[in-house]
């Protein structure tokens, strides 16, 4: 064939390059849609908790897969250093993903539980209080600004509308759900832990004046790695 | 300007299309003030205000046209230069902008007092800032100029349309402010190079439509019975960055009236749909897009024709066919699977082949004109961008093999490859096709200076240097800190002492881009007195040179 059909017509030429660009992508992307083996079945995965999820929308706000990835790598010294390595089902309810490409500062993939919140809440105020050789910036605002909340249930909707599976029930109760989640003494703690298994319920940022936005980041990076029993998970199943 | 074909619209047709115009105009206006009216969030309304106010603005626009139509001021006879020179100023100004804002986060991460502490000034909101800034504002306004210049003279015709060409330039320029003050006010979808709200998304898809169609309208008034090759490569940059971009910003906002949203696509199958859009943002926009200014400029500045025809050919399908397919070497050893991250790595390896094909393409079309490198500082900036691409090009397939990877991910190694490709490449080509447009455009015996041009090339040169090896450095030392172990076993190092060890090379780094940051700004003075220099006037460019 000769190359001059694609030189003189402007419209084969856009179908050439169309039809030449589109093979890879469907080659590659498509089949992680129906490949049943690409996500693993794992025992603990849940949806985000209206707080957690709303602490997830501040570390996208504030960029902080800039510096932080959430993808620990099967290999030895990652996994020494920040625990199991990551399975695709942990974040099958991350819209979107937040691996990140680089890591300025440590792997966040599972940093739930691994400090107190009191660490946190320094750490956020100045990080240099308790690391001194941090090159992190201070976000000493979260603690002050309150957690604007009260159209939480738009977005569970949102995710909901994706694929996320929250009941009729997790979206009438969802703004009551983040101050229920703050509020250890509350009648309703019960009632949230069925529906949110391994959840923590506590006052995150040590201020029951007001629901902070540091209390929404601290509540979604203590459960960040801490849902799935990995005693129960068999890797050779999933072998890929 | 001797031969130039003619096309002339009949007042009617301009008349009717400056109404449609203006209409369309006042609607979106219109439109964008009841939004800023009921917004749920505070950006969302000061965004509509901005859209309110380009409205109007467009509005004043184009009456203004229509004034200038009627009492015969304008002309649309001719090649239409008006938009491409707006289109080099902006470069100037927003590579200038990015060049600053990466120096500053660079010297953030040296000194991180530097956040201060404010959520407008943090490395997490600048950072996108940058890149959006350098790839973005200053590669998208470069590739829109020169490919308005290049396709009218390739085709000997005048651009399609007279409104159009414009509402390309202030249409993507107005989404580059939008997604600018958004990222300050921490508006993101969180998606590398993709971080724009999807109203911004939905912007730049009109805007770039109509680009394509300006483009493809101006091929089909050709003269010329052959597209030429540089318009091949702007085609497949145009058409692969509308397919990526609709695709990889698929999302469903919370409300029409706010600006959160949410990824359609999650977890893994959302970070290929990412990668394979983040990996060919760098395939076609600033690989094919900049290719196609190498096309024209390269041969254009040394007179000399395009070194093999039937290389450009394989170069170009084998370069689109291939890029493709590299999106997952940016997820290796991660939770993608493993087939998938086997077929990016292959692909990305074959990628060599191609990039080379095109880099002694570039390269050879000096046979018989090397000596020119010795006397023209323009023409050695294009060369060594070629000779740039060659390494990054070969650097990054090297990078995708897995054993590499486990070591380079996740380090300032990709931060050194990816400015290899950026400031040698990307920037150095831009900076030469510019060199070459401005007194073309403003019919200018020559620059102002060509010394400054040797200062420019020189400085920024010592700056690339200065910044690929500290990033090589830090990466490499880095990634084998990470996996250090001590004679029991344990782990050598702590994260944070791997950290403190980078300081040194940040501050290296931050020298490199003061010296690019420099250069850039002596090109503006150059830039400036050539076009308020009295000097007379020139003919325009010289016939192509195919």
């Amino acid at each position: 064939m000769k190359h001059e059909i694609f030189e003189k017509n402007s419209i084969l030429l856009v179908i050439g390059i169309l039809v030449v660009v589109s093979i890879g992508g469907i080659i590659e992307i498509a089949p992680l849609f129906y490949l049943e083996n690409t996500i693993e079945k794992v025992q603990g995965m849940r949806p985000y908790t209206p707080l957690e999820l709303a602490g997830r929308n501040i570390y996208v706000r504030e960029g902080c897969y800039n510096c932080h990835s959430q993808m620990v790598r099967p290999l030895r010294d990652e996994v020494e250093r920040y625990g199991h390595y990551s399975l695709a089902a942990e974040s099958m309810y991350d819209h979107p993903f937040q691996w990140g490409s680089k890591r300025t500062g440590p792997d966040l993939a599972r940093v739930g539980g691994k400090y107190t919140d009191e660490w946190h809440r320094a750490h956020m105020d100045d990080p240099r209080s308790v690391v001194p050789e941090s090159i992190m910036p201070g976000y000493p605002f979260l603690a002050k600004t309150a957690l604007n909340y009260q159209k939480i249930a738009d977005d569970l909707q949102a995710n909901r509308s994706l694929g996320v599976p929250y009941s009729d029930e997790d979206m009438a109760s969802a703004v009551a759900d983040i101050e229920t989640q703050i509020n250890p003494d509350s009648d309703n703690v019960d009632a949230f832990l069925a529906r949110y298994p391994k959840a923590q319920v506590r006052d995150f940022d040590g201020n029951p004046q007001m629901i902070s936005e540091l209390d929404a980041l601290i509540a979604y990076m203590q459960m960040l790695g801490t849902l799935v029993d990995f005693d129960l998970y068999q890797a050779d199943a999933f072998y890929r | 300007m001797t031969q130039i074909p003619t096309q002339t619209s009949s007042n009617g047709r301009s008349a009717m299309a400056e109404i449609a115009a203006i209409a369309a105009l006042a609607a979106g206006a219109v439109l964008s003030l009841f939004l800023s009216l009921n917004a749920a969030d505070p950006v969302m309304a000061f965004h509509a205000v901005l859209f309110v106010a380009a409205g109007a603005l467009g509005v004043i626009g184009v009456g203004y046209m229509w004034r200038q139509r009627a009492s015969g001021r304008s002309s649309t006879e001719g090649y239409n230069d008006g938009v491409v020179k707006y289109g080099v100023i902006a470069s100037l100004f927003w590579g200038i902008a990015g060049f600053a804002v990466g120096l500053y986060i660079a010297l953030q991460l040296a000194y991180p007092l530097l956040n201060l502490d404010l959520p407008w000034t943090t490395f997490g909101r600048l950072r996108p800032l940058h890149t959006s800034a350098v790839i973005f504002a200053f590669g998208g306004n470069v590739l829109i100029a020169t490919s308005f210049y290049v396709v009218q003279r390739t085709c000997k015709a005048r651009l399609a349309g007279e409104i159009a060409p414009w509402f390309v330039f202030w249409g993507y320029n107005l989404f580059i402010v939008i997604a600018a003050t958004g990222y300050l006010l921490g508006v993101t979808q969180s998606k590398e190079y993709a971080e724009p709200e999807w109203y911004a998304d939905l912007w730049l898809t009109i805007v770039w439509v109509v680009y394509l169609l300006v483009f493809l309208g101006t091929l089909w008034k050709r003269k010329e019975p052959h597209i030429y090759v540089a318009n091949w490569f702007y085609l497949a940059f145009i058409v692969t960055i509308a397919m990526l971009h609709i695709v990889n910003n698929l999302t469903l906002p919370v409300s029409l009236a706010g600006t959160k949203s949410y990824s359609l696509f999650a977890g893994v199958q959302s970070a290929l749909t990412q990668w394979w859009y983040g990996h060919n943002a760098v395939g076609f926009f600033l690989t094919a897009g900049f290719l196609a200014i190498m096309y024209y400029f390269v041969p254009k500045r040394a007179e000399r024709p395009v070194y093999s025809y039937r290389l450009s050919i394989i170069h170009f399908w084998s370069l689109i066919f291939l890029y493709i397919w590299a999106g997952p070497h940016h997820l290796h050893y991660t939770a993608l699977p493993d087939w998938a991250q086997t077929l990016g790595m292959t692909f990305s390896v074959m990628l060599w082949m191609p990039s080379w094909g095109g880099m002694i393409n570039g390269l050879m079309t000096l046979s018989g004109a090397w000596d020119k490198l010795r006397t023209d500082a323009v023409l050695r900036m294009l060369v060594v961008s070629v000779a740039f691409y060659g390494m990054s090009t070969f650097e990054g397939p090297m990078m995708s093999i897995k054993a590499v990877n486990a070591l380079s991910h996740y380090t300032d190694w990709t931060i050194g490859h990816v400015h290899s490709g950026a400031l040698g490449w990307v920037a150095f080509v831009s900076f030469g096709a510019i060199y070459c447009l401005v007194p073309w455009l403003w019919k200018k015996e020559g620059l102002y200076s060509d010394k400054l041009v040797s200062w420019h090339f020189w400085l920024s040169t010592l700056g690339i240097v200065l910044y690929i090896t500290a990033m090589w450095v830090s990466g490499i030392l880095q990634g084998l800190m990470w996996r250090d172990y001590d004679g029991l076993g344990f782990l050598e190092y702590s994260f944070v002492e791997t950290v403190e060890a980078m300081h040194p090379f940040y501050l290296i780094r931050a020298l490199g881009g003061a010296l690019f940051l420099i250069g850039a700004l002596i090109m503006a003075y150059n830039v400036w007195r050539t076009i308020s220099g009295a000097s007379a006037a020139k003919a325009a460019a010289p016939a192509l040179a195919e």
